[in-house]
């Protein structure tokens, strides 16, 4: 049977077909017909965010919660230049985000015309794909194929610009084209797969370094049989914490920047770095030539391109994490590895992470403390970005993978609140935590009235020592402590804010028992802002200072 | 003394990419902003469609870098791109088009 349908409601009725259910967006001129036909859907759900940046990272909150594409909407001009920033943070971290904005009719395009701006170029170097949608017809293979490769191979945002005279064309429908899918990835080498093998049974001193990869593709119990077979010591990226629980006997936490001391000094030791959905990042390696300085290495990615990239690697396999580590598995020998994981326990007993107070919960690790004791593994911990991220990085009892949601490679301030009103959305069963600081919650402060309008279950936890933490903490350190523009001489009052935007506050100041005052506030349903000063003098050590090798930390 | 020709010279110092593409009008800036990002100049650019339109082929010249293969495998990863090859600095199709270039 063929139906006539314009360009907006085949975008939506595409969207259906996809599984869609949420989408978060910002109506404007440029794509009022795609709002017009979104209204009428019975299906999906729109989530009116108050700045296409919020909508960005609802969306993004979705998609890092299910691992499944999101979607957030936008108009033309300002719009799409708003949701720039949310598209970038999920180039860096490898999120499937669907952007779909708004452009002026063709025929005005290159005209300057009232809210135009060159979103296809804009979006180009922040996108794994993007599209300029030149006919209605058009839609139909654009549509699913923007979800074909926002979650084929290592996912991405895709942007799909639409021009709004594509989204009023009408054109007879026929056939609607099967959803879009992920392609099935291109099998391991095996006979790399047999030296890696061989590689990682002679190793005496063997480490696993997992990243954001082993979440992405569903590896991570994959990886932990294949640690606990072979008693390899695990450490973790940012990206990839929860993807063993860090109270494993094998874990050894975060690297890098902010790892434990014996984390770094571990790796230093080590013959052979096993490399499986990670990227090197800076943040990671510290000064890349002394990173692993006597080690082999394998390096297991499904992006070609990141193999050799930062660190050449004796054995480059391109493969799904997860098939490769499931095809190491059987021929990876039982080892006991009694020396070197003596030598472990030996560095963990010399240089332990240092948690100084964690019993007040107005400091920042009792904090943390004190909220993990009212949750259990089924919550969803966000953050934000700065000194708060890495505390409850370090700190946060993390034990399963997609249980932690933080913008890892962009450090984007305002991450937070949005992506986690998007978690709480996809996860309605859920408690979602989103820790954050009186910087970052600036950034995006705006959504809390979303936050109340869609009733989420979301505590947002907000360290304020009223300043830019890290800023002023590498001041202090690197700069002769000449503190400058870190410190906020105005400091709003984030209780009444919150009230004012329709959510439940507490401040944690003034409770008379701190303690009872935070669990009644993350037992009672619904969105909640929970206020804690904290001491702006605490830095987050260890510390790598920037330009410094791994074993060269400071700080406790 | 041993001199070097300019071909030969450039034979060492310079690379060429024979790029196959999906022929649309966004093409060319996805290929050229990867080079273009990471402070790479691209010396020389020619582009033509192939038989049945759908297609063009863009060839590149390149001052030799260290990080030319990853720029490679960074261009190998575009959506529209369906083959990379690559070809010493001295290729013919550059050499031939001096004519069109003097002052």
């Amino acid at each position: 049977m063929t139906e006539t349908l314009n360009g907006a409601q085949i975008t939506i009725h595409l969207l259906e077909r996809q599984g869609i259910r949420t989408v978060a967006g910002i109506p404007g001129g440029a794509i009022l017909p795609i709002y017009d036909a979104l209204g009428q859907s019975t299906i999906i759900h729109h989530v009116l965010a108050r700045h296409e940046q919020g909508a960005g990272f609802m969306a993004q909150g979705m998609a890092r919660v299910t691992g499944q594409a999101a979607v957030c909407l936008a108009s033309s001009g300002p719009g799409a230049t708003n949701l720039l920033t949310a598209i970038a943070d999920a180039k860096l971290d490898s999120i499937p985000l669907i952007a779909i904005t708004g452009q002026v009719p063709r025929a005005m395009i290159g005209t300057d015309a009232f809210q135009e701006v060159d979103t296809y170029g804009l979006s180009i170097p922040i996108t794994k794909h993007n599209f300029l949608v030149s006919s209605a017809e058009e839609l139909l293979a654009v549509i699913p194929r923007a979800f074909q490769i926002a979650t084929s191979g290592r996912p991405g945002p895709v942007l799909i610009d639409i021009p709004k005279d594509v989204q009023t064309q009408a054109i007879e429908i026929t056939e609607w084209p099967e959803p879009g899918t992920a392609l099935p990835a291109i099998p391991a080498d095996s006979r790399l797969i047999a030296e890696a093998i061989s590689m990682i049974n002679a190793a005496e001193r063997p480490i696993l370094y997992l990243g954001g990869g082993v979440v992405h593709s569903g590896a991570a119990s994959a990886a932990v049989d294949l640690a606990e077979k072979a008693n390899l010591p695990t450490v973790m990226t940012l990206m990839a914490l929860g993807a063993m629980p860090v109270d494993h006997r094998l874990s050894l936490g975060m690297l890098g920047m902010h790892g434990a001391r014996h984390t770094n000094l571990a790796l230093d030791e080590c013959d052979l770095l096993i490399a499986v959905g990670a990227r090197f990042d800076d943040r990671a390696t510290g000064k890349v030539a002394a990173f692993c300085r006597n080690a082999k290495i394998i390096h297991i990615d499904i992006d070609p391109a990141e193999l050799d990239k930062i660190k050449a690697a004796h054995i480059g396999i391109t493969a799904d994490v997860k098939e490769a580590l499931n095809q190491l598995l059987p021929g990876v020998e039982r080892n006991s590895r009694k020396i070197w994981v003596d030598r472990i326990d030996q560095l963990q007993a010399q240089f332990p992470f240092r948690i100084p107070e964690d019993d007040n919960p107005l400091s920042h690790f009792g904090l943390i403390r004190t909220v993990a004791a009212c949750l259990d593994d089924d919550a969803i911990i966000a953050t934000d970005v700065g000194q708060h991220q890495m505390w409850v990085a370090q700190y946060y009892p993390l034990r399963r993978p997609r249980q932690w949601l933080t913008s890892g490679g962009l450090g984007t301030m305002g991450f937070g609140v949005p992506a986690a009103i998007g978690a709480a959305l996809a996860a309605r069963d859920k408690t979602v935590v989103c820790f954050t600081g009186d910087g970052s919650i600036m950034m995006n402060i705006q959504e809390l009235v979303t936050a109340a309008e869609e009733n989420v279950n979301l505590k947002i936890v907000l360290m304020n020592n009223a300043t830019l933490g890290l800023v002023h903490q590498q001041q202090t350190l690197f700069y002769g402590e000449r503190l400058f523009a870190s410190q906020f001489k105005s400091m709003p009052d984030f209780v009444k804010i919150a009230q004012g935007f329709g959510i439940a506050a507490v401040d944690l100041d003034l409770a008379t028992n701190p303690c009872a005052a935070l669990m009644e506030a993350i037992a009672r349903p619904g969105p909640c802002l929970i206020h804690a000063s904290i001491d702006a003098e605490q830095k987050v050590f260890p510390m790598v200072p920037p330009g410094a090798a791994n074993h060269e930390m400071i700080g406790h | 003394m041993n001199a070097i020709n300019r071909n030969e010279q450039q034979a060492i110092s310079r690379a060429v990419l024979e790029i196959d593409v999906n022929n649309h009008p966004g093409v060319m800036s996805h290929v050229v902003g990867l080079f273009s990002r990471r402070a790479c100049n691209v010396e020389g650019i020619l582009c033509l469609p192939l038989e049945d339109g759908k297609q063009s082929r863009i060839w590149l010249l390149l001052n030799e870098d260290a990080r030319l293969p990853q720029m490679v495998k960074q261009v190998e990863k575009l959506e529209d791109v369906i083959r990379v090859r690559r070809h010493p600095g001295d290729h013919a199709v550059f050499c031939q088009l001096e004519g069109f270039f003097r002052p």
